[in-house]
């Protein structure tokens, strides 16, 4: 709970998620990332006088979806409001969105955060719809607004002020973002904004029972981002209350480059959204059949995953907590466990090699999945079977990997193609045997007199003479058996 | 030969071309004539050109004729048409043309109509007498130093002028009704959803509907019968099969249930209006309908109920006129940018109803106004789920007075809001109603009866009209000019 | 007497600048309108529920579909400044 000796710190995240539709919530322009400024607009999504939203019947099974996932009760009945504020980004004048009947209350996530699990509460989950981006102009008093983003669904995913520090803060995003992604509900990729964070931090003496002031945090553009400003901002506090301070109920803004935040210009006049239903779209009832058909799409939970990774596969914490975190990774986990029976093996190629293989070519790639690398689970295994027959060596498996990767092959074929085979021929690894014993008197003689580790030595010798394409263990063997001492 | 069509109803137009004894093209020329001949004194336009007519004719040459091919019909200047102006009577509007049309547009253009001209109206139609257009008031072709009525006054007048055969307005709180009532033509407000709302630019989106401006009956039926419709564009719009309304012209109201609410007989409506509506009562009575009297008792707070929920989404839905997409922009940095052009963009009734919209929204606020109000149109909706139990339509004056003077209530909002205190409650509870001529003052000033029904009940509103009709001759008279 | 509305702190919410001439009539004028609609207060709503719709339709939806978007240039018709496919604005600072 203790961030710092004196004080314990509060933390709420508000986080926005843009939801994976083809189309936007209430027209049918295009959802896509990245188009050219204003050209996927359309008179509704642009508010033009006269036009009219109609909701996006599939962002409704989205969100409930994400409601039950974080095990929200689903209002019975859901509508939308409005919010009115004046900002170049918001066309009409308003942000459609939901305000005392939002679809989904009263959650928890478990997450797990220093090895133990621990429940935030979920405050609310409510549907809205995202705003425009402005570009500003170096050197000129001007914006520039694009208005492509205008009408993306967003579920605003509200939490309780339950989380006791920047690392639970972290912890929380990523179990968060684990879900989303088994959802399928959002690509929650923060560089491009579809998952946005803003964070409520508050300082209070130990034991003191009412809150202290708190802050918001916005502008953070990565999970690490996030944790980094929560860390100045109990610091900033901290220094604040040491000194006798007071804590100013502000918004700060986050500048990752800096390593710092500041305070927004205070606003001229005080928020006063002035909700009220909104009258252009009618009210929605949610009925138990609709909610009954969202809950049998969803699919076992990471949280749910990753106990049963460690019951069912043994696997250790680390390894089941890194392949549960995303879920293509876990699928193809399981569907090498399936073939293979040894799934501790299976997880420390994927942890390792298969992931590192993975973040070097596709890191920069939106939506890759490990099945993007190419390495089909029953190659995965053939190479590990070839392992435990001793056709091949582990060094010469992560060299094959690659090459599955780029050539596709089977690791069959790329072993056959490049003689990577290992020397199992007892006549011909015989005669390098000879060799190396002859032109190392010295060692073999140590050998003799009983002296280990020269073994190593030569049997190093000899691996280095087949290029490691002999088996370790047969080299011993023979090895002992040739110098007399078997 | 003196080209005289523009004295004809879009049916007996609509006929003569089918016969082929009339081109569409003498059709629009001699109502836009007729313009030229008078609207310098009426106004009832904001925008009108020929070459617009020109492309109009071009688009349903050679095509099907449809029920209203060559029927020239003046649009409220509130409902887009691509690349046209389309200003609201606004200055804050000024240069806008939308870049799409209106379901109800393509709906008329379907049908082969010629949209002959933008009718004027009160700005953003707040307002009951057409004064507060930014390009001017429209005078009443009855009586130029009078109002038309409004907030459709320019689409009212233009019908009554014979600038147009049939036209569109939009009705929030009787800002069709009104001004037919004044103007002497038929005008109605169909059931909220049964006419599309996309493309008409919102005033308050929970009470406005489009509908039909006509000299009779007939007309009126045959233009809902083209605007009507189911549009998935429009959450709010019923999907529900359209009849076709013709066929509630019957002259026969034998065994109608009338019923007329004691509420709306009081204080402060003109005598001449009472014995008028009275008389009509009585016809009607002799026609064979069984009159009655009924109570609505939450009619005295109609208005205040409306000045609530209208100005509150109002305040909403004119936020996104900033300057920031399109119509006028004030210089300066953002804020002022913003507070300049709304400033300089919108007249003084507009910036009221804004104020007061932003007021009874505003926090610690709306618990006792807008919510307050809300719970009140339950109420009022239930006395007329009642009163529907016992009768088949409701029948009233349509406005307290004929058309007062042009400048008499500019300075007094509360005088003004209060002549649409019989039309506001067919708004806040999304009944259909029509207002039909009924006689008139002894200035020769048109005075209108309204008919309510229950919803979707247009029909009743039709059958009604259309028999008093056939048995008066009120709506034959035309203003001289 | 104390006025009911506060005109230019509302003003000021609506973005509308109003001149003191301005405030001082709409402060009259709004206040008797406020007097009137006030009567309301003597109805009693204790059990009614309140009615956004006039109608009561629900569950109003269309698909997921993906529909073409207006041409750039009917987009930027009626922009009072532009850049390249962008409306131009005033200078936005962070947080105003
Ligand atoms: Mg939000
Ligand atoms: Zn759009």
């Amino acid at each position: 709970m203790t961030t710092t000796a004196k004080y314990e710190t509060t933390i709420g995240l508000e986080v926005h998620v843009q939801l994976s539709t083809q189309s936007k919530i209430f027209c049918g322009c295009s959802t896509k990332f990245g188009a050219t400024a204003n050209t996927q607009t359309c008179p509704v999504c642009m508010g033009l006088p006269g036009a009219l939203p109609v909701f996006n019947r599939k962002v409704l099974s989205y969100a409930i979806k994400v409601g039950l996932a974080v095990n929200c009760s689903i209002a019975g009945m859901m509508k939308f409001d409005r919010k009115n504020y004046f900002y170049p980004d918001l066309p009409k004048g308003f942000q459609i969105s939901q305000y005392d009947l939002p679809l989904a209350a009263n959650g928890e996530l478990v997450i797990l955060t220093g090895g133990v699990q621990k429940k935030i509460r979920i405050t609310r989950v409510h549907l809205e719809e995202d705003a425009g981006k402005l570009i500003h102009v170096e050197g000129e008093d001007s914006s520039l607004v694009d208005f492509n983003r205008c009408g993306t669904p967003l579920l605003e995913i509200v939490s309780e002020p339950d989380i006791d520090s920047p690392q639970e803060a972290y912890d929380y995003l990523t179990e968060l973002k684990a879900i989303l992604k088994y959802l399928g509900v959002s690509d929650c990729n923060m560089e491009e904004g579809s998952l946005r964070c803003d964070a409520n931090i508050s300082l209070r003496p130990k034991g003191q029972r009412e809150l202290g002031v708190r802050t918001e945090l916005k502008n953070m553009n990565t999970f690490k981002g996030v944790k980094n400003a929560l860390e100045y901002e109990i610091e900033r506090q901290e220094e604040i209350l040491e000194d006798g301070g007071r804590i100013v109920q502000e918004t700060r803004l986050w500048n990752d480059a800096a390593g710092k935040s500041s305070s927004m210009r205070s606003k001229e006049e005080a928020f006063d959204y002035r909700y009220f239903p909104e009258p252009d779209l009618v009210p929605f009832t949610v009925d138990k059949k609709l909610v009954g058909s969202v809950r049998e799409t969803i699919p076992e939970l990471p949280r749910k995953r990753y106990e049963r990774f460690l019951s069912d596969y043994k696997l250790p914490v680390l390894a089941a907590s890194t392949i549960v975190q995303d879920k293509d990774t876990a699928d193809y986990f399981e569907e090498c466990a399936t073939l293979y029976k040894k799934p501790h093996i299976i997880a420390n190629w994927i942890t390792g090699d298969i992931l590192s293989e993975f973040n070097k070519r596709f890191s920069s790639e939106r939506n890759a999945t490990i099945m993007d690398l190419g390495i089909k689970p029953e190659d995965l295994v053939e190479m590990l079977r070839l392992i435990d027959k001793g056709e091949i060596s582990g060094k010469i498996a992560k060299a094959i990997l690659p090459e599955m990767i780029e050539t596709k092959q089977s690791p069959d074929e790329i072993v056959k193609a490049k003689g990577m085979f290992q020397i199992k021929d007892k006549d011909e690894l015989a005669k390098i045997l000879d060799g190396v014993i002859s032109s190392n008197a010295k060692p073999v003689e140590d050998y003799k007199n009983g002296k280990e580790a020269a073994l190593a030595f030569l049997v190093g010798q000899v691996m280095k003479a087949t290029k490691g394409k002999a088996s370790p263990k047969i080299v011993n063997e023979m090895l002992k058996e040739r110098m007399g001492r078997p | 030969m003196p080209n005289d069509l523009y004295k004809l109803t879009a049916y007996e137009i609509r006929e003569l071309i089918k016969k082929r004894d009339v081109s569409p093209e003498e059709a629009a020329s001699s109502f836009s004539d007729r313009i030229g001949r008078i609207d310098d004194k009426v106004n009832a336009f904001i925008s009108y050109d020929k070459e617009n007519i020109k492309e109009e004719l071009k688009r349903i040459k050679g095509k099907e004729a449809g029920a209203l091919y060559g029927v020239p019909v003046a649009v409220k200047d509130n409902i887009c048409v691509e690349g046209r102006l389309t200003t609201c009577g606004s200055k804050i509007l000024e240069g806008f043309k939308p870049p799409y049309n209106a379901t109800v547009i393509e709906n008329l253009r379907r049908e082969g109509a010629i949209v002959i001209g933008r009718a004027n109206m009160d700005e953003f139609a707040f307002g009951s007498s057409c004064e507060t257009s930014c390009y001017g008031p429209t005078r009443n072709p009855w009586d130029l130093e009078r109002i038309p009525g409004g907030s459709s006054g320019g689409a009212a007048a233009s019908v009554a002028a014979g600038e147009a055969a049939i036209s569109l307005g939009s009705d929030t709180g009787g800002s069709i009704r009104q001004p037919a009532a004044l103007c002497g033509v038929v005008g109605m407000k169909p059931t909220y959803g049964r006419v599309s709302r996309y493309g008409l630019i919102a005033f308050a989106s929970s009470l406005d509907q489009i509908g039909p401006f006509a000299r009779d009956m007939r007309d009126c039926a045959l233009l809902l019968n083209v605007i009507s419709s189911y549009d998935p564009k429009d959450s709010t719009s019923v999907d529900r099969k359209v009849p076709d309304y013709t066929n509630a012209l019957v002259n026969d109201i034998k065994g109608v249930r009338i019923g007329i609410p004691k509420e709306y007989f009081i204080e402060g409506i003109d005598a001449q209006v009472k014995d008028s509506v009275s008389s009509a009562i009585k016809l009607l009575e002799k026609l064979g309908a069984k009159v009655d009297e009924v109570s609505l008792p939450h009619t005295d707070h109609a208005v205040s109920t409306y000045y609530i929920i209208g100005p509150a989404e109002a305040s909403s839905n004119l936020a996104r006129f900033d300057g920031v997409q399109y119509g006028l922009r004030a210089k300066g940095p953002l804020l002022d940018m913003y507070k300049d052009t709304r400033a300089a963009g919108f007249g003084d009734e507009a910036k009221r109803r804004i104020i007061l919209g932003t007021y009874v929204l505003s926090s610690g606020y709306y618990d006792a106004y807008y919510l307050k109000a809300l719970k009140v149109r339950t109420k009022m909706r239930e006395d007329f789920e009642k009163a529907f139990e016992s009768f088949d339509c409701i029948v009233t004056p349509t406005s307290p007075t004929p058309a007062f003077k042009i400048g008499e209530r500019v300075d007094d909002p509360l005088s003004m809001y209060l002549s649409d205190i019989f039309t506001i409650p067919a708004n806040l509870t999304g009944i259909p109603g029509v207002s039909i001529p009924c006689g008139f003052a002894e200035t020769d000033l048109p005075i209108g009866l309204q008919i309510l029904a229950r919803p979707f009940n247009e029909e009743m509103l039709i059958r009604v009209g259309y028999t008093f009709q056939e048995n008066s001759a009120f709506h034959k008279k035309r203003p001289r000019l | 007497m104390k006025k009911k509305i506060d005109v230019e702190y509302i003003a000021n919410l609506a973005r509308i600048r109003l001149n003191g001439k301005d405030i001082k009539s709409f402060s009259g004028q709004l206040d008797d309108v406020i007097s009137y609609i006030e009567k309301l207060n003597s109805v009693d709503t204790k059990d009614t529920p309140p009615t956004t719709h006039p109608l009561p339709i629900t569950n109003i939806f269309r698909e997921d579909e993906v529909r073409e978007s207006l041409s750039v240039e009917k987009v930027l018709a009626n922009a009072p400044e532009k850049r390249d496919t962008s409306f131009k604005v005033p200078k936005v600072v962070e947080g105003e």
